[in-house]
Order: C-alpha cells, then structure tokens, then sequence
C-alpha cells in the first residue's frame, strides 16, 4: 500500500518552479507526466514529443522511483483525518474500521460515558500504524459536540479555527531561517463529514458547514448509518445530495477543479457520480457462508460492511487510503495552504508597504483569520 | 227426658254451643243429623286443604331459596367478558350474595359463596332473609306462569334490565362516530409520515411537495392539518392527523416548539369557549389527543432538542414517545438505547403518557400482555409503505439487500404493539386524559389568570379592595348573548355547507 509518487515535501520541493505533480493512480499506474518545463526528463515509452530525444539505450531512469520509495519507507507517511459530524453517526466506529484498529478517541478513553458537550471540542488521538514495512503515523481528530446543541450557529467556527491553525504552524515553521529537514505536518489532509441518513435532503445545517470548509480542506462527505436506506431510497438520497451540492457551489473532493488530466477527469468522474458514499460501519465479527467477516447482525439479515452489494464503504476505502491518499495530501499542500498562506501574507504585507523578506518578525503580526 | 231444641241459628247459639253441645248423636234431630255429619265433612275437607296449600307453597319457596344460591357460583373470569354483560351480571351477584346469606344457615353445603359475604352475621340475617323473600315474591309475581325452575330462569327472576345500557350507549357512539386527533412531531427524515399511512393504511401525505434547497434555508416550523374520514365495519372515525414540518432542522433550533405550543393552547382556548358559549350543542373538539414524539436512533440517547421539546409539551398533551427507524439498530443496541432514553425521561422529569394499570381481576393472559406494553416503551418503530414479498406472503415491509424487514412482525419492531396501544385499546383513554387532566388543567389556568388579571385592573381603578369576580353588567351581558347567537348561525351555516359539499 505505498503510493508512489513524488509529492511529499520532504525534501523542501515545494520552492521549485516546477508545479507538483500529485498523480495518485493505482501503484501500478505510476507515470510521470511532461510538464511545460523543458527539464523534466521523458520516460523512453512515451510516444516522441517536440522538445524531448530519443534515447537509444537503457538509462536507468526509472530507478528514481525505487530510490524513492526506499526513502519513503524510511521516512514513513503522515497522514491526518478530521471526522464531523452529529453524535451517534457511527464516526468512531467507521475510523476503526477503515484502519482496521482501535485508532478513534472512544478507543483511548473507553472509561467515559456518552455524553453531549455543551460546546464543540476538537480532540486528536495520534497512532503509528505499520503494513507490509511501511509506517504511517496516523492523526485522527473528533469533534464531539457539532450539531448537537438546540442553537447550533456558528458551531462550524472552533473546526474552522483549528484547521487554520495547523495552517499557521506549518507556515511558521516554514518562513524559519534555519527550517528543519522534514517539517511537522499537522495539516488536516481530509475531512469525513457524516450527513444523517434522513433520505430527504441536506439540512441547513449541513449545507452551512460543507460551504465553509470545502474552501479551506478537502471535504468527503458520507451518508452514515447507510443500513437505514432502501436501494432505491439510497439513490434518491445521492441524486438530492448532488443537486443540492450544485445548487450551492460547494466543491467536495474530488473537486473538478484540480483534474490534471483526462485519466484522472474519468477516473474522478466515476467517484463523482457515486458521492456521497452509502458506508455502514462495524466493529463485530460474524460467521458468514464459513467466513468471518466484520457486519451487523440483525433479526432479518446479516449487514456486510465490506460487501459492496450491501454498502459503499470498499469505495470509501480505497479512496481515502488505496488511491487518492497521497492526493489528499498533495491538494491540502497546493491549494489549500498556499491560499492560506497568500492570504495570510497579504494580511501582513498590507500595514507595511515595503515587499515581503521572509522576515519572521513580519509574520508575527498576525491578525486572527 | 227433655228434649232441647237445638236452633243452628239461635243467637245464643255459641254458648251454647260450647258449653251444652250433646256430644252423643241420638239426642240430635234426624236433620240436624243429616246437616251435621256433611257440615263436619265440609269444614274438615276445607281446613285440610288450606293446610295442604300451604305446605306446598312454602315448600316451593324453601326450593327458590336454595336455587340461586347454586346457580352463582360461576367465575367471576370467565364472566368479564364484554361490558354490557358484565354489568348486568354484575348486579346479580349482589342479589346473590343477599339470598345466599340468607338461605347460608339453613344449607351449610355450599362451600365457595362470594368474598365478603360469607361472614355475615345472624343479626344481619333478618333483614336480607327478607329481602331475599322480598325479591323472590316479586320475581314470583313476575313469573307467576313458570312451569320449569331451571338455574338460568332462576336468576332472571334478579335481572332488572339496565344490564342492557352498555350496548345503548355503543348503539348510538357507533351512530355519532368518533374523533381522534394525533399529532406527529420530530425532525424530517424520521419516518413520521411513512409510519402514519402505516399505522392507518392510507395515504394521507400523497401530494405533498418537498421542498427545494432556496426554501429550505428560510424553513420555520409549521402546523399542517390532514383529516381523513376512515370507516371500518360500520365504525367511523374522523382521524386529524397534526404534522409539525420543519421542527428541528433549522441551524438554530431554538424555541421551535413554540408554534406547536401555540396551536395546543389555541385548540384549548377554543374548546373552552365554546364551553362557556350559551350553545353547547356542536362542540367541535380540535383538542390534540396525542402527540407521537419521533427520538432519532442514531444518537445515543435524548438530544437537548428532544428533552426541551417534552418538557414544553408534557402538561399539555399526551406524549408517547417512539424510537424512529429502528431498523437502523441490532437488538443489543435497541435495548441500550430504550434503557438511556428512559433514565432520561426520569431524569429530567419529563411526563410521558403512562399506560393504565389493568384491574386486579382480569386475566394473566392480559395482565402479562399489559407488563410487555409498558416494559417496551419507548417504542421501536419501522414504518413501511410498500407490500413486498416475504416467505411467499405479501407483507408490508422494506427490501434490503440482505434481508427483508417485515412491519408487523413483533420480533423485528414494536409497530403492532404501537397500532394496538394507539387503536385498539387505549385510543379511548388517551382520550379520557385529554379531557380530564390536560384540559382541566388548562381551563383552571386560563381562570386564575383572569381573575388574577380582573383584580389587578380593578385595584387600579379604585383603592378600595373589592371582590374578586364582579359581575358583568347587563349591556355586555346582552352583546354576549347576541354574539352566541351569531355564531350558533354561523357554525349551522358553515355545517350545512359541508354537509352540501359533501354529498357533491
């Protein structure tokens, strides 16, 4: 499960000219695309372009990408996960079983009873998961408490505050003199949000919060709790999302904007047209057809939680994990935090006149966003 | 020797009579002889007749006492069956009671006589013999031509008639009809309209518009009012269904239940009054009867939207709260969840509708069915408006890829535990406590506050304390009178009208 692909900012590539390039195909499908810029070298198989040569021989330029991925390995992955959503959505649940572990906040703190916060809290749980070699450091942030209130305005501010902050750490640690070799990242790369499985429509509350944060992270919405849903409701329910979604301009990734090229456009069309996932989450074992497989069970039938008849979570999966992980990251890094980053900047510049040095001093007259 | 006349008819006659009467028949006059000898016969024959009748009768009531007293013994079970019976048969064990202790000293068989009655003291005896003897006379008279003593004979010679008033009373409820009104109430996506067309097997919410996203946004709570006219074997119920669209889904929920609250009083303030109008005869009764209050399953217990709700609304209508879209939820967590739910409700202090307590007489059978309904609320409810196909039968139910939830079956919900808590049996008492308590309560209210509100203006006016309830004078009076009248027509016209549109 390694995403090869050069994109991790390990190496401080983000000062190149050269724009990144976040392809995050299936491992096999690794390629390296022709840029605008001359000095990118052309694998021998693409077909001759006007400003490449032939090669006449074996190189061995393709070995960068195991070098790569033997730095990776060392260095290993971060990846950070926000979940939103009302309490009881089955959030804790559906975060264990995708990394296939006790990773959620319930886990580490088993003792405490279910109850409402009066306001929202965010709190992050970090764990090093390892597989086949390769360790991920793995952040998971919860946010007990959305939603849940009679007079739910503006319960979308302290979310929106933390991402912003976590922005503002990396850019700290980023205009240093002296930066370190691998910054920190706490950036938050994904953000799951849990619509409740009303079958209607999305609630004010839902299109308030999905507008807000699809400008500043990546939003994947989910229909939890998706074992409610007929089929046929279950479709309705998407087509109404969809349209909905369109109706208030709210991009959710995978955002059409940042479709590098056609392959990707197909891919991610298919997985538009499927947004947002039916998942249902479990966290019990049952025997099925002589197998044991993770679902519910209930009076009238057994819910397969990896069975993709019975709900979408394998396509959840895989796109948070299997294939578009190291997109998230890429886009969170790109887009995301450089408009944070320009904003901030113009923030700064703007009570002095003189053009930015880099100077921390100039940073640290900060204004809250 | 002489011989005395004897003159039947002489005046001195008794005396003589007793005192000389010849006892040897020689002496006597050849007539006299023949007159005597039938005379004596006659008398004889007479007084032995009298005798014979007389023995006879009281045998015959010494028999009528010991029969009712046998013919009771029959359980009180298997008696309360209906209400008209068990009414009338529920006099005749009092009539029983009273001749079985009477008739107690002189049979000492009988073993099981009715609780209560067996200790009855002999002083006492005097008084119920004579009722007993009383009653049996009577029942004697009215069956003076009875030819057969059977047991079930016996004990109409008891039967008064007004056994009979249930069966008038259901006669002319059937004629009049019932009304009942619901009221339905939680966030949108519960199931609430799905579980009402279940419940009663319409489809009241057929042309309902969703509504689109700009619309949305500006939603407020509203109160949409349904009615539907359903008959079922000669029955008809007028059923008014009270949706609450829009309850909260608002960003800020905040006070949502108050149009809610509004409508309530506002039903209640016209109830009252038409009350207090001068013409009572068509009362219409809007008051909302029962409020099914729809918990999400997907949180983990009551959310502060729900607990502020109920608190609102307990003292004003009755609250059954139900679980929505249980199917969502294994058994395991069915359970959990009707636990927290109900050590929240007694926690906050939240006064849900209680279920009667059954009479200490009635069978096991329902006394257990009684402990099942009170032990599964709140309620876990599927609602479903399709018909699949199940175990080849046609079932309403919701077809899932891995299974088919069926609506009716007990093990997969508590809808038909709903349906029969909510039609058939305690439909009536949901009414009862409507009228008794919630509107009592909100009658006594409603007049404190005027009185209240009477004193205060008059304290204004003048500073001499006066009673707290004058009387209007007779200028308003009259414009009061004229104004009933008014609506009396009004209210004809407006009847007539529907009747008219109606028959169209």
């Amino acid at each position: 499960m390694v995403a090869m692909a050069p994109g991790d900012a390990a190496d401080g590539g983000w000062a190149a000219v050269t724009p990144e390039h976040g392809s995050s195909l299936e491992p096999e499908e690794c390629s390296m695309e022709p840029s605008a810029m001359p000095e990118e070298e052309m694998p021998p198989s693409v077909a001759p372009s006007p400003a490449g040569c032939q090669l006449f021989g074996y190189v061995g330029i393709e070995a960068v990408l195991d070098q790569m991925k033997i730095k990776t390995m060392k260095t290993g992955f971060e990846f950070n996960i926000m979940v939103v959503g009302q309490s009881g959505l089955g959030k804790s649940t559906m975060v264990n079983t995708l990394f296939k572990s006790k990773v959620s906040r319930k886990a580490s703190q088993p003792s405490q009873e279910e109850r409402i916060p009066k306001t929202v809290q965010l709190q992050s749980v970090t764990h090093v998961i390892e597989e086949k070699g390769v360790k991920m450091k793995l952040t998971v942030t919860d946010t007990p408490g959305f939603g849940d209130q009679i007079n739910n305005e503006n319960c979308w501010d302290p979310i929106i505050k933390y991402i912003n902050e976590q922005y503002e750490r990396y850019l700290r640690e980023e205009i240093l003199i002296t930066r370190k070799r691998k910054i920190p990242d706490t950036r938050v790369h994904g953000c799951v949000y849990f619509i409740p499985p009303t079958g209607h429509w999305l609630r004010p509350l839902d299109l308030e919060f999905m507008r807000r944060l699809s400008k500043i992270v990546n939003v994947v919405p989910v229909i939890a709790k998706a074992d409610t849903l007929t089929l046929e409701e279950r479709a309705e329910f998407k087509q109404q999302i969809q349209a909905d979604l369109k109706t208030h301009a709210i991009s959710v990734y995978p955002q059409e904007d940042f479709d590098q090229d056609p392959d990707d456009r197909v891919l991610n069309d298919r997985i538009r047209e499927k947004i947002p996932f039916a998942v249902v989450g479990a966290d019990q074992e049952h025997q099925v057809n002589g197998k044991r497989v993770l679902g519910r069970k209930t009076k009238w039938g057994i819910i397969e939680v990896e069975n993709p008849a019975h709900c979408e979570f394998p396509l959840l999966r895989d796109l948070l994990i299997r294939s578009h992980l190291q997109d998230l990251k890429d886009i969170t890094h790109n887009v995301h935090y450089e408009s944070y980053r320009v904003r901030r900047l113009n923030e700064s510049n703007r009570p002095a006149l003189s053009p930015l040095n880099g100077l921390p001093g100039k940073a640290e007259g900060s204004s809250d966003l | 020797m002489e011989t005395k006349h004897i003159s039947l008819t002489s005046p001195s006659m008794p005396a003589v009579l007793i005192q000389d009467f010849p006892l040897d028949f020689e002496a006597l006059n050849l007539e006299a002889r023949f007159l005597f000898i039938p005379f004596v016969c006659v008398v004889g024959f007479g007084i032995g007749c009298v005798f014979l009748c007389f023995f006879f009768i009281n045998g015959l009531c010494l028999l009528l006492g010991v029969a009712p007293r046998r013919g009771f013994r029959r359980r009180r079970g298997a008696v309360a069956g209906g209400a008209g019976p068990a009414a009338g048969r529920g006099a005749l064990p009092a009539l029983a009671g009273a001749g079985g202790a009477g008739a107690a000293p002189a049979a000492h068989t009988h073993s099981p006589s009715p609780p209560g009655r067996a200790p009855s003291g002999t002083p006492a005896l005097g008084s119920r013999a004579g009722r007993a003897a009383g009653t049996m006379s009577t029942g004697m008279r009215y069956k003076s031509k009875l030819v057969n003593p059977e047991e079930k004979q016996d004990h109409e010679k008891q039967y008064v008639g007004f056994a009979t008033l249930p069966n008038q009373v259901h006669r002319k409820s059937v004629k009049k009809g019932f009304d009942f009104t619901l009221m339905v109430a939680g966030e949108s996506g519960l199931g609430k309209s799905t579980l009402v067309n279940s419940l009663f097997l319409t489809d009241l919410y057929k042309d309902r518009k969703l509504l689109n996203a700009e619309e949305r946004i500006n939603q407020t709570v509203e109160i949409v009012k349904h009615t539907v006219d359903i008959e079922e074997k000669g029955v008809k119920l007028k059923l008014t269904i009270v949706d609450t669209p829009g309850f909260g889904d608002a960003v800020n929920n905040t006070e949502c239940w108050k149009p809610i609250t509004d409508y309530i009083d506002q039903q209640f303030e016209q109830y009252f009054r038409d009350e207090s109008g001068l013409n009572r005869k068509n009362i219409q009764d809007n008051r909302v009867h029962c409020c099914l209050y729809f918990i999400s399953p997907f949180g983990h217990g009551l959310r502060p939207v729900d607990v502020e709700f109920m608190k609102a609304l307990h003292e004003k209508v009755n609250i059954v709260p139900l679980i929505a879209k249980a199917d969502c939820l294994i058994p395991s967590e069915i359970r959990k969840l009707k636990e927290r739910i109900r050590e929240e409700i007694d926690k906050f202090g939240i006064k849900v509708y209680q279920f009667p307590e059954c009479d200490s007489d009635e069978d096991e059978e329902f006394k257990q069915q009684d402990r099942e309904l009170k032990e599964s609320a709140p309620f876990a409810v599927i609602g479903s408006n399709t018909v699949v196909e199940a175990k080849g039968q046609r079932v309403r139910g919701r077809l899932y890829p891995w299974g088919i939830v069926e609506v009716e079956n007990q093990a997969h919900c508590d809808f038909v535990k709903l349906r029969n808590m909510l039609i058939r049996t305690h439909m009536h008492d949901l009414k009862d406590v409507t009228c008794d308590v919630h509107y009592e309560n909100y009658r006594a209210q409603c007049i404190q506050q005027m009185t209240s509100k009477l004193t205060q203006d008059n304290r204004i006016e003048s500073p001499i304390p006066i009673l707290p309830l004058p009387t209007p004078d007779t200028e308003t009076e009259k414009l009061i009178k004229m104004k009933d009248e008014e609506l009396r027509r009004m209210q004809e016209m407006l009847q007539k009208m529907q009747q008219q549109m109606q028959d169209q």
